[in-house]
């Protein structure tokens, strides 16, 4: 029954209630399709005994007539960066290989218990540090994207969430969790054409998510289509007392009051965004979102966000600063790995350990972070980034003085082959440039398929909204998917 | 300001990750591109501006002051690399 | 403000010795400052600690209102500047006993600011010196877990039960100048701790620790170079540290060397300190705002709240007993050095007051004489403490009653109080079973002087004639004859009379 697999969440949830088939048949599916696809490898751990133990669940519940959950049926993929009780937690590094935790991430558990199945823990970045997914230690993640034309160059399915976004695009599960740094969500999201949305900073539980990045790092979901995106979202929000930077606030029903009208919304367009050497066929898929905006009925204006250009190496000093303590954690003592030399003390046990449990781009990330912290430079470069981060935010709020929601593109490409930019790391952070302001000032934002490139590939559209307006954000998104038509989808090569 | 290799070694140490003479070279460089880029920021006019010390406003929650956890020795201990008579054990150390 | 007069003599002049103390005082709560885990000391290894303690990984710290409110009562309790808004800041480095790799403190912005503590050099005497001594900062921050080294030839252990604990930081200003003064500042903080009750101030069991900065400098010179002695528990040895520190500076400095800035540790069973291994790397602890964490801010109704939950404070409670109960300088300073002895005086002495339809004021002496001589002397006695005393306050007031209506004289009341001890029965009980209670029966007391002074007729004679001594065998006699039951007071008038 494989076109039980290109159902989307809401029509898998609303057809186990109608009775169309069973949640057994839909985790079936969608296993086999997991099972087969592992030359993606998407998937650090499969589970599929957990997808039919949530499957089963649904089904009796439903045969006794009792109150179904809300996703009920559904089976999802869960990136290996939330702590999974009794299932192995990895943030794909050989750091913590083998760690099972004793505990469920706040997020997690509110979907399992809202009813969804797990398939398995997604392959990421290592420790959520990347654009591509290249530093897993279990392994490149591949897109199931391929070039029009016959090039069979494996290609990047973004990062960090890559998994997540490689796995949704190739049917082998109708939604994922991802979680948003610097654009972890948006951009494997842009690349594979796919939606997913950061929710505002503190929408979402951070507790039992592995952390990189505390005042950034956000989880948010991934889904084919705004509506799923709405109706995980819901799931996944909430406060969190164990999270002291979560928000007390009711979660809003944002998928009973999606909308596309958005009439009286005005929309601006930050020319920061569109600097000279802009990809033309990306520019061409912008002016091509306003058009569908404003068919939606929203007014487009031009608004400036001026300290854009400073956004990165904003993000790529704070970032690695709060990563190199958050990972000062992993040390071979309570959890993980223990590398022990002969006749190693404590402190040769500790660098021993994290030279051979982190890769190069996560130890390159923490002494970034240990050096822009240290004696002498705290100022010059740490302080003056958390000033800088107020201003962008400031442009922020006084464009949104003005409008209601921003529209960009997602990433400066298309996605790029495996390798192609491990020349220079900065290459690779440069990716980040549209997906980091959002980040830094806290506010949601979603990347949605705005159409493919001339090969064939995906190009994304982001909506940035106000704070706490996720509404607005999924309203916009559902106006650009329905003009969008974005029906394209990867040929199974796998 | 640019790194040479004795800072990335003294950087090294102090993120408690042993590098390679040969490591060591390699990130010489690497981690000069990546700090000469980051150093625009210097060019951005602050005056007057306090770093951001809460992404969205929020205030800090206060805890009542019960017992609710701890009493978990099994899970604390479950994932240790070497764990024994209920401690963690390590390399001992000479204080 | 007094000048110090210690010095220490060198070769090339007089030294000055200049002393900084930063205390670490475990709060007392019942669970930890950013988890939920018990804070009880004693407790088998790693049973009361959680998942956020240990550091796994997507833990996040919530912090415990009691904490903050405790450290804010302290601030209040030394006249403190609170600082309404404050920060969490982590302390960067790597140990076994750290599990999150980081400590949260604060640095930039702490929870209260610059104070101060007046402490007084010799407690005994009335007119001794008082000096106050600057506090510049109190914050919060977690407390580390525990290393053991002994257990194992090659391995050490550790536990994480006391790893997140609050820690109330006290640093003082560079006030103190002398061993003394260090010993008197220590001792004072203590004690305003524990009436306080944010701290019970056990140095033993290392709920409170002292890290002693000391310097030398010719007097009127700058600050000289201050080295720092971690971890010293108690007042005793605090005062042996200074004075270590202090010659050995000295003896550095005369012969022509420099003091190292450096961390020490020391050693009791030699009386030295000693440099600590050099960490490399141990000071660049890059602090940073914690991300988890957002500002702490206090309203102006959990302020007040902390004010007037605060009890009488030390200082003020002395003054009291000197000037409202009367009591001995001496006696006031002696009762209220300890926040619990205090509580057990004001127990006795409402009890005194309610038994013998009394002002406190009117009980105040004999209740204060009568605890610090015969209750001190039998619990040390006894190897007992007031905590566990067999006799409690209204015991001891039922007792000062009956020699204060004159039912027992003060010599029979020790008697009394010894059975009391011995079989746990109250006073009155045990003057009527034994039928101790003093006459005040003049027809019986005369006959008795009588009987006295007819059968030392020879002594009287003695008397007369000047040596006048003799009275006190005289009442001595009739005492005995009396059995100890005669009011002294009239045996005293009656002798005198029947002397003539």
């Amino acid at each position: 029954m494989s076109d039980l697999t290109d159902l989307t969440v809401a029509e898998i949830r609303d057809g186990f209630r109608g009775g169309e088939f069973s949640a057994r048949e839909v985790a079936e599916a969608f296993n086999a399709n997991v099972a087969a696809a592992k030359a993606l490898n998407a998937f650090i751990v499969e589970t599929p005994e957990k997808a039919l133990e949530a499957a089963d669940a649904a089904d009796k519940a439903k045969a006794a007539g009792d109150a179904l959950k809300p996703l009920s049926g559904v089976p999802i993929g869960m990136k290996d960066l939330f702590c999974t009780e009794g299932v192995q937690t990895t943030a794909a590094s050989h750091m913590l290989e083998g760690f099972r935790p004793t505990y469920e991430s706040t997020v997690s558990r509110k979907l399992w218990d809202a009813g969804a199945g797990m398939l398995g823990k997604l392959n990421l970045d290592q420790f959520a540090m990347g654009s591509s997914n290249e530093t897993s230690y279990f392994g490149n993640v591949i897109s199931p994207w391929r070039r029009a034309g016959g090039d069979n160059a494996a290609l990047a399915p973004g990062g960090s969430s890559g998994g997540s976004s490689a796995a949704i695009s190739a049917r082998l599960c109708p939604a994922a969790t991802g979680t948003d740094t610097g654009g972890s969500i948006r951009q494997p999201a842009a690349f594979t054409g796919i939606s997913g949305i950061k929710p505002t900073y503190g929408r979402c539980s951070r507790w039992g998510i592995v952390a990189f990045a505390s005042s950034l790092d956000q989880a948010g979901p991934m889904a084919r289509t705004v509506r799923d995106n709405a109706i995980l979202l819901e799931t996944m929000s909430g406060f969190d007392p164990k999270d002291s930077t979560s928000l007390d606030l009711a979660v809003p029903q944002w998928e009973a009051n999606l909308s596309s009208d958005l009439k009286g919304k005005k929309v601006g367009i930050p020319k920061e965004y569109r600097p000279d050497g802009l990809n033309a066929e990306i520019s061409a898929m912008w002016d091509r979102g306003i058009e569908w905006l404003k068919d939606a009925g929203a007014e487009v204006v031009e608004v400036s966000l001026p300290h854009t250009k400073y956004a990165l190496p904003t993000y790529y000093i704070i970032a690695p600063a709060e990563a190199s303590s958050n990972l000062a954690r992993y040390d071979g003592v309570r959890y993980g790995q223990r590398d022990l030399p002969d006749g190693a003390g404590l402190q040769d046990m500790y660098a021993a350990t994290r030279a051979a449990g982190f890769g190069p781009e996560v130890k390159r990330r923490i002494m970034i972070g240990t050096y822009v912290l240290s004696a002498g430079f705290y100022d010059a470069y740490y302080t003056q980034a958390q000033k800088v981060r107020a201003l962008i935010s400031r442009d922020f709020e006084q464009a949104f003085e003005k409008v209601d929601l921003l529209l960009t593109p997602t990433a400066p490409s298309a996605s790029f082959a495996l390798g192609e930019k491990q020349a220079d790391p900065l290459a690779m952070y440069l990716n980040d440039v549209f997906t980091v302001p959002a980040s830094l000032a806290g506010l949601p934002a979603m990347a949605v398929p705005g159409g493919l490139d001339a090969q064939g590939l995906p190009l994304g559209l982001q909506i940035i909204g106000k704070a706490l307006d996720e509404q607005t954000v999924l309203n916009a998104g559902l106006a650009i998917e329905e003009r969008a038509g974005f029906a394209a989808r990867p040929d199974k090569w796998w | 300001m640019s790194i040479d290799l004795q800072t990335v070694k003294k950087i090294a140490s102090l993120s408690r990750i042993s590098v390679t003479d040969a490591e060591a070279e390699a990130m010489v460089p690497e981690l000069n591109n990546i700090l000469g880029w980051v150093e625009q920021l210097g060019e951005v006019d602050v005056t007057g501006v306090e770093p951001m010390t809460a992404v969205i406003p929020n205030h800090q929650r206060l805890r009542e002051d019960a017992v609710t956890d701890g009493n978990v020795r099994d899970k604390v201990l479950a994932n240790a690399p070497q764990a024994e008579h209920g401690f963690f054990a390590v390399p001992k150390v000479i204080e | 403000m007094t000048e110090s007069t210690y010095r220490i003599q060198g070769a090339t002049g007089e030294w000055e010795v200049v002393i900084g103390l930063e205390v670490h005082a475990q709060v007392t709560s019942q669970a930890k400052l950013f988890s939920g885990a018990a804070t009880a000391f004693g407790a088998e290894p790693n049973t009361q600690v959680s998942l956020v303690d240990a550091a796994m990984p997507g833990m996040l710290p919530v912090p415990n209102r009691e904490c903050i409110r405790q450290a804010v009562r302290t601030g209040m309790a030394i006249n403190a500047q609170i600082n309404k808004w404050s920060r969490f800041d982590r302390k960067n480095y790597f140990y076994a006993d750290l599990p999150q790799g980081y400590q949260i403190s604060q640095l930039y912005h702490p929870l209260v600011g610059e104070g101060e503590i007046e402490i007084n050099l010799d407690e005994k005497n009335p007119d001794a010196q008082t000096k106050r001594i600057g506090i510049e900062r109190i914050h919060v921050e977690q407390d580390a877990g525990k290393l053991m080294h002994d257990q194992h030839p090659t391995r050490s252990y550790v536990d994480l039960n006391r790893s997140g604990v609050a820690l109330m930081e006290i640093v003082s200003k560079p006030d103190m100048r002398s061993p003394a003064e260090a010993g008197a500042y220590l001792s004072k903080l203590r004690t305003i701790l524990r009436y306080v009750g944010s701290c019970d101030g056990n140095m033993d069991q290392g709920s409170m620790r002292a890290d002693v900065n000391v310097s030398v400098r010719k007097p009127g010179h700058e600050f000289g170079t201050r080295t720092e002695t971690k971890n010293v528990n108690s007042v005793r040895f605090v005062m042996a540290v200074v004075e270590y520190e202090a010659s050995r500076q000295v003896d550095v400095l005369e012969a022509g060397g420099k003091v190292v800035q450096e961390t020490r540790l020391y050693d009791p069973d030699k009386n030295e300190t000693r440099s600590m291994r050099s960490k490399e790397d141990a000071h660049d602890y890059r602090y940073f705002p914690d991300p988890d964490l957002l500002p702490l801010e206090l309203d102006d109704a959990f302020l007040e709240d902390c004010r007037q939950s605060l009890p009488e404070l030390p200082d003020a409670k002395r003054q009291r007993y000197e000037q409202q109960l009367g009591l001995s300088p001496y006696n006031a300073a002696t009762l209220t050095a300890d926040a619990d002895t205090a509580r057990w005086f004001e127990a006795l002495l409402a009890e005194g007051a309610r038994v013998q339809k009394k002002s406190e004021g009117e009980v105040a002496k004999a209740s204060a004489n009568w605890l610090l001589s015969e209750l001190y002397g039998a619990l040390n006695r006894l190897g007992k403490t007031l905590e566990n005393s067999p006799v409690g306050p209204e015991e001891g007031a039922e007792l000062l009653a009956l020699v204060a209506d004159g039912t027992i004289s003060g010599t029979i009341a020790k008697q009394v109080f010894e059975i009391m001890l011995e079989t746990g029965d109250r006073a009155p009980r045990i003057v009527e079973e034994k039928g101790l209670k003093q006459t005040s029966d003049t027809g019986a007391i005369e006959a008795a002087v009588a009987k006295i002074l007819t059968d030392n007729a020879d002594k009287v004679a003695q008397y007369k004639a000047g040596k006048e001594a003799l009275f006190g065998f005289f009442v001595g006699q009739t005492m005995k004859a009396m059995q100890g039951k005669a009011n002294p007071q009239v045996v005293n008038e009656l002798i005198k009379k029947a002397l003539g």
